[in-house]
């Protein structure tokens, strides 16, 4: 049996369905329980599913009604419903909506999760940062300290290694653009670089690895290079605009631009200054790719670039015509500077058009005008990032890693389209 | 001031703009402190602030307590606080609670690239025995992490070396025999070679 976390999740909820509102009321929010030590069932979170509303009825000519009064919150429209995909478990993950969204920015709300021991609540108040270890003196600094350090806003994308794990090991075509690149999103961060924290306490020369600890309920460890940390490392504390949310590391979360989402440890308490890894569960057991030649890669913290069109998405129907292929690439090496669109399966490929500004380690948006007119066709997108690293194909992965390599996924994937427009998953060759 | 000042000329201040592709680097010429001057933010940790926090287990040893557990006693720990989720056997009920036991021929080879059904245990695929201890005293048991004592921790990570093959049954580690373990496979593991460009890795 696989012993990984990252599956599919058990729930399956799908993004048609929420569309739709025929999903009703499937979950309700409860106390979260731990699993009871007699039992070993499954621990459902309050966040498990959204209730679902019918949109109301709008007025047949919005010009002859007053409208509605202004608001402390605002709320999407009625006719809207984005929504996670969470598997509801404490050690679960959640989806971000990528064939309902637009840009590159992903809503906070929408952002995806994965934690290894539930959310915990932390009052930012009383959260402090400790540093030790290789530094002229260990430090604490309260929130207030780190807000009044300088600071940098940086939009950056985010993405767990094990994005797109099920649908590399089984493609199949009701997979959704959110269930294979959900745990992937794109965010404006701002925080204080991390390097001057550390050169505020005295880093030492011979400091080579930096131990993160986040303060949730596994104390989540990862061991980071000295060198990525004075880098373009951040400590952040807000997300488009807002304070981080609790899913996101509330208070306080390291930002490693363009590195596995799992090193950038969430509600982070602790840094700590050596000069060798720590070796932690998250760096070994996990987070690891098994290669062939009986060995394993650790410590492949950059993320390998990768795109996928998520406009048309799964279960959509096309008509006939001119439409807007759409999609998103993004790379942990630096720029994008190409994204191809191929409709006949990879036979010939067409460069798409990059929405500008395509900044580094961030989610670009591609599009590519199609004129469809009934034939079937096999849709794919095939990155390239400034390194001259191009996206490679399903067949290269098993190739070269091994059809049981783990971590890092990024084959070049798509969608069936069907002589009647029906679109369905394709899970590259 | 409290803090010598040690630093040269590498402070300091916010750098605005700019695009992505800068690194987040800040620089003095946007205002901060002189060269060689701090911003004078956070206090200096007493040490008791710092060892009441820093409970990390290096796998040379550095951060292991005083104690000692045997496999024996690990084996009723196991049963008490291990077992519901894990499995008698640890067996484990994938995807949310893994195999712990296990080393099979199939593991043996450490092949799991060629097939994903191959489960990965302490016993096939955790290269470092520190690692256990530290995890299960940062993170187990779930419903109650940081309960076990340190002798507690030291009894249950014998008992599931023991019950991988890694120990002998009638063992007991101290912090020097838990050092002393080489993992089957703590030489099967490679750093990252990837680097971008054309080729695919």
């Amino acid at each position: 049996m696989m012993t990984d976390e990252e599956n599919t999740p058990a729930r399956a909820l799908t993004r048609r369905e929420l569309l739709a509102g025929a999903a009703g009321v499937v979950g309700t929010a409860a106390i979260a329980t731990l699993p009871a030590l007699g039992g070993a069932q499954q621990a459902k979170a309050a966040a498990g599913a959204v209730a679902v509303a019918p949109p109301p009825t709008a007025p047949l000519d919005p010009t002859k009604v007053l409208g509605a009064p202004t608001s402390a919150v605002g709320a999407r429209s009625p006719f809207v419903k984005l929504t996670r995909l969470p598997t509801g478990d404490l050690q679960g993950f959640s989806l971000t909506p990528h064939g309902d969204l637009a840009g590159t920015i992903t809503p906070a709300d929408l952002h995806f999760e994965r934690h290894h021991a539930g959310v915990p609540l932390i009052d930012p108040m009383r959260h402090t940062l400790t540093v030790h270890g290789l530094v002229a003196h260990d430090m604490v600094f309260t929130m207030s300290d780190l807000m009044r350090m300088p600071q940098v806003t940086r939009t950056y994308f985010l993405e767990c290694s094990g994005n797109g794990r099920a649908a590399f090991r089984d493609p199949k075509p009701d997979l959704s653009a959110q269930r294979v690149i959900g745990l992937m999103s794109n965010t404006e961060w701002t925080g204080v670089p991390l390097h001057a924290l550390l050169e505020e306490c005295g880093i030492k020369g011979d400091a080579t690895w930096m131990l993160a600890e986040g303060c949730d309920a596994c104390m989540l460890t990862r061991s980071i290079p000295v060198a990525k940390a004075m880098d373009d490392a951040l400590l952040v504390w807000a997300q488009n605009g807002e304070p981080l949310r609790p899913e996101q590391g509330s208070p306080l979360r390291l930002l490693l631009p363009g590195w596995e989402g799992n090193a950038n440890v969430k509600w982070l308490r602790r840094l700590e200054l050596g000069t060798a890894p720590w070796m932690t569960r998250w760096e070994t057991s996990k987070y690891t790719d098994p290669l062939l030649g009986n060995k394993a890669r650790q410590f492949s913290f950059e993320m390998d670039a990768k795109s996928m069109i998520t406009n048309p998405d799964v279960s959509d129907v096309i008509a006939r015509g001119w439409r807007s292929l759409s999609g998103v690439a993004w790379t942990g090496r630096g720029r994008i500077t190409r994204v191809e669109v191929s409709v006949d399966g990879g036979a010939s490929w067409h460069d798409a058009t990059l929405h500008e500004p395509a900044l580094s380690k961030a989610v670009a948006r591609f599009s590519w005008m199609w004129h469809w007119q009934g034939e079937e066709a096999l849709l794919l997108s095939r990155a390239t990032d400034e390194t001259g690293y191009v996206q490679p194909t399903r067949s290269d992965i098993s190739t070269i890693r091994g059809p049981g390599t783990d971590y890092h996924f990024n084959q070049i994937v798509g969608w069936k389209v069907g002589s009647n427009g029906a679109i369905t998953y394709h899970g590259g060759r | 001031m409290r803090r010598i000042m040690m630093l040269g000329a590498a402070l300091l201040a916010a750098c605005g703009g700019g695009g992505n592709e800068m690194t987040a680097r800040v620089s003095r010429s946007n205002g901060g402190p002189p060269p060689g001057q701090h911003f004078e933010l956070g206090r200096v940790a007493t040490k008791a602030e710092v060892a009441a926090l820093d409970l990390d287990v290096s796998p040379n040893g550095t951060g292991l307590p005083a104690g000692k557990g045997s496999v024996l006693e690990g084996g009723v720990i196991y049963v008490q606080k291990c077992a519901a989720c894990h499995g008698p056997k640890g067996e484990g009920i994938p995807p949310l609670y893994p195999q712990l036991i296990g080393r099979d021929s199939a593991g043996e080879s450490f092949n799991f690239a060629s097939n994903p059904k191959i489960a990965r245990t302490i016993g096939n695929y955790w290269p470092y025995a520190t690692t256990v201890f530290d995890y299960v005293r940062r993170a187990m048991p779930m419903a109650a992490p940081g309960s076990l004592s340190n002798n507690e921790l030291y009894a249950i990570t014998a008992y599931l070396l023991a019950e991988n093959k890694v120990i002998a049954p009638d063992a007991t580690l101290d912090s020097a025999s838990l050092v002393a373990v080489k993992m089957p496979a703590r030489d099967r593991f490679v750093r990252d070679d990837r680097k971008g460009g054309h080729e695919i890795r």
